[in-house]
């Protein structure tokens, strides 16, 4: 979900979690991991991926957030007359 | 699980609930003036609110751009996106100060001209009338803004949100309740402040997201759920202007704002304009049809005539250039990236757009020229103002406002006793009847039937007394059920609850207020039962406020 943290790039900084707007990620002290806990609440803000240092993090944008497109509409022009 | 409660309690002369672009500059600014600050934040001031990425339009009057017709720009102004909702002299201090941000932002390192020398102006526009927003690069805003707020020896308090705000007798206002996130169990910490600024921000997740099912896709950030509005209301504020929706469009399902970073005209299926303004696309305008109608995707849906697209295809590849680094100025990478992940090609494909529900923005607290609310103590910038919006400017330059006007009280009063404040128990027994339950309802059941009830009963496309009256029952009844049921699991889940009776209490305002306004007004207060606009309430604004358990309607004169 969301946020996907790549785990060999990852050195449990914890600053995608410290930083995080919407309190989706949690960052687990004792093993210096961070857990994608809150995946549904993700805004897609990108603020993990952008303040990353090690570029560990990158977002998959769910299906319930489709951006909805068409072929531009030169060619239907045509259609209409 | 209980609350913990911290022995400690933070105190200065300013407090400022809520580190958006708003709590930021008043932060920077109290300091300015001398006071002791403390920012309480939910997240990380760095990346919060709905300035946490970027931003790119910042509405602005430089009289070397514009030219000495102030009045001219404050006319743009009003008859284009923010609209006339605004007391005008509040609007004419807002725009007559904002250059004044402008130059100590670009002071902070925030560039405020990115395209060369000059301040540029584009988008949000109209052909052949004045242009007023500033075309700047906020992406590192957050950041600087805290490194500015940190030199001047601002305590940053983050992941605490605030719930309560404490009162005197006299309902000045000396404190606040807050609570510290960072570790699954909660603990409450006690503020005691001289003044207080509120700068909160929108009430996200009150309506429905385009889809419902996902109650964080939202164009502003979903962490600002009225809780600003809330606890205002709830400590006998006065809010303005509640019961007149304002909608914010864009990508149909991807809910995000930005919609005049997008270069393109908005078109039909067959391609034809919507709209009376541009027939090709120019980054100089963008297209301004769905800031004037607002409406325009929905409607066109409702009638069959859409969907409505934003087409970039015929931009000259300078302006689609232009575009695409103008999201990251915005904060919208994702969409950036979104269209390389699905290998979407702007130049060949164009984008639907959508409607997005209600939101808070410019809509709340009501203010004085001094940001002050109706309060003794307690002062307001940005997004949850009501009765002034200009969106990044209203936070930045109402933070600058009312950061010097706090400032100023501060050094007048001393600091009132907080520590066995009454609330301070009361607050506490109910997180953790919240915490202790056993058995209990997750907050988004809570969530998501709020949203429900506001669409079919408090929404935008008919409104009458007696679906007002039933809503505002449903209302009463879920906050009810919320009380005897809701529970959390851990600090966070608790803040998520706290953020659901927070909108609950301002969606009560709204029916209240929506039910009381009896006439049509506008495109969206549509009342079945009163079909006319009653010309008596013409430049007026109805507030509601709290006095003694008693909820006190008026319609005040709008400042001309």
């Amino acid at each position: 979900m969301p946020p996907v943290i790549d785990e060999e790039k990852c050195v449990g900084c914890g600053t995608c979690a410290q930083i995080c707007p919407l309190d989706v990620l949690k960052y687990h002290k004792e093993t210096r991991t961070v857990t994608v806990r809150y995946p549904d609440e993700c805004w897609h803000c990108r603020a993990c991926a952008i303040d990353c240092p090690k570029g560990a993090i990158q977002l998959r944008y769910p299906l319930s957030h489709m951006l909805l497109h068409m072929d531009a509409p030169t060619i239907r022009r045509e259609e209409l007359e | 699980m209980s609350v913990k409660r911290r022995s400690e309690i933070i105190k200065s002369d300013v407090l400022i609930v809520g580190g958006g672009i708003g709590g930021m500059q008043a932060a920077i600014t109290a300091a300015d003036e001398g006071a002791t600050v403390v920012v309480a934040e939910k997240a990380d001031t760095r990346r919060s609110g709905s300035g946490a990425t970027g931003n790119d339009h910042f509405m602005c009057y430089i009289p070397s751009y514009h030219g000495e017709d102030f009045d001219a720009i404050i006319a743009e102004v009003t008859d284009t996106l923010v609209g006339p909702l605004q007391d005008l002299d509040l609007l004419r201090l807002m725009m007559g100060r904002s250059f004044e941000v402008v130059q100590k932002w670009e002071s902070y390192g925030i560039n405020m001209r990115p395209y060369g020398e000059d301040y540029a102006f584009y988008g949000h526009a109209m052909p052949g009338r004045r242009r007023y927003h500033l075309k700047y690069d906020g992406q590192l805003q957050k950041p600087l803004l805290t490194k500015e707020a940190k030199k001047r020896g601002v305590q940053i308090v983050n992941k605490t949100v605030i719930n309560q705000l404490l009162t005197d007798e006299s309902g000045r206002v000396i404190g606040a309740i807050g609570i510290c996130t960072a570790e699954d169990e909660p603990e409450v910490v006690i503020f005691q402040a001289k003044a207080v600024i509120i700068s909160t921000g929108n009430a996200s997740r009150m309506y429905p997201s385009t889809n419902p099912a996902y109650l964080f896709n939202q164009a502003d950030c979903p962490a600002t759920t009225g809780s600003g509005h809330a606890m205002a209301y709830r400590a006998g504020a006065r809010l303005v202007n509640i019961d007149m929706p304002y909608l914010h469009a864009g990508p149909k399902y991807f809910a995000r704002c930005g919609k005049a970073t997008w270069i393109g005209v908005l078109v039909d299926y067959y391609g034809r304009p919507v709209g009376p303004f541009v027939n090709k696309p120019t980054k100089e305008l963008g297209d301004a049809t769905s800031d004037i109608w607002q409406g325009v995707f929905q409607e066109k849906m409702e009638n069959g005539s859409g969907p409505v697209f934003m087409n970039c295809a015929e931009n000259t590849p300078e302006d689609t250039e232009f575009m695409m680094k103008s999201f990251y100025s915005e904060g919208d990478t994702s969409i950036v990236d979104y269209l390389q992940q699905y290998h979407i090609d702007l130049n060949q494909s164009m984008i639907e757009f959508g409607t997005y529900d209600y939101a808070l923005c410019g809509r709340g607290l009501d203010i004085q020229l001094s940001g002050q609310t109706s309060l003794e103590g307690l002062y307001a910038a940005g997004d949850v103002l009501g009765n002034v919006r200009g969106d990044i400017t209203s936070a930045a330059v109402f933070g600058m406002i009312s950061a010097e006007n706090a400032a100023a009280y501060a050094k007048t009063v001393d600091f009132a006793e907080v520590e066995t404040h009454p609330l301070i128990q009361e607050s506490m027994d109910l997180y953790n009847s919240l915490l202790d339950r056993k058995i209990g309802a997750h907050w988004k059941e809570a969530n998501s039937m709020l949203q429900q009830i506001m669409k079919d009963y408090v929404g935008m496309k008919v409104r009458s007394k007696t679906l007002l009256k039933s809503g505002l029952k449903y209302l009463g009844d879920l906050k009810r059920y919320c009380k005897e049921q809701l529970k959390a699991e851990n600090a966070h889940e608790l803040m998520r609850c706290l953020e659901v009776l927070d909108l609950l209490d301002v969606a009560e305002a709204i029916a209240i207020t929506s039910e009381n306004r009896k006439e049509s007004r506008g495109a969206y207060h549509h009342r079945s039962d009163y079909t006319y606009t009653n010309p008596l309430l013409d430049n007026k604004f109805q507030t509601i406020e709290q006095k003694n358990g008693e909820i006190i309607l008026n319609f005040r004169d709008k400042v001309r």
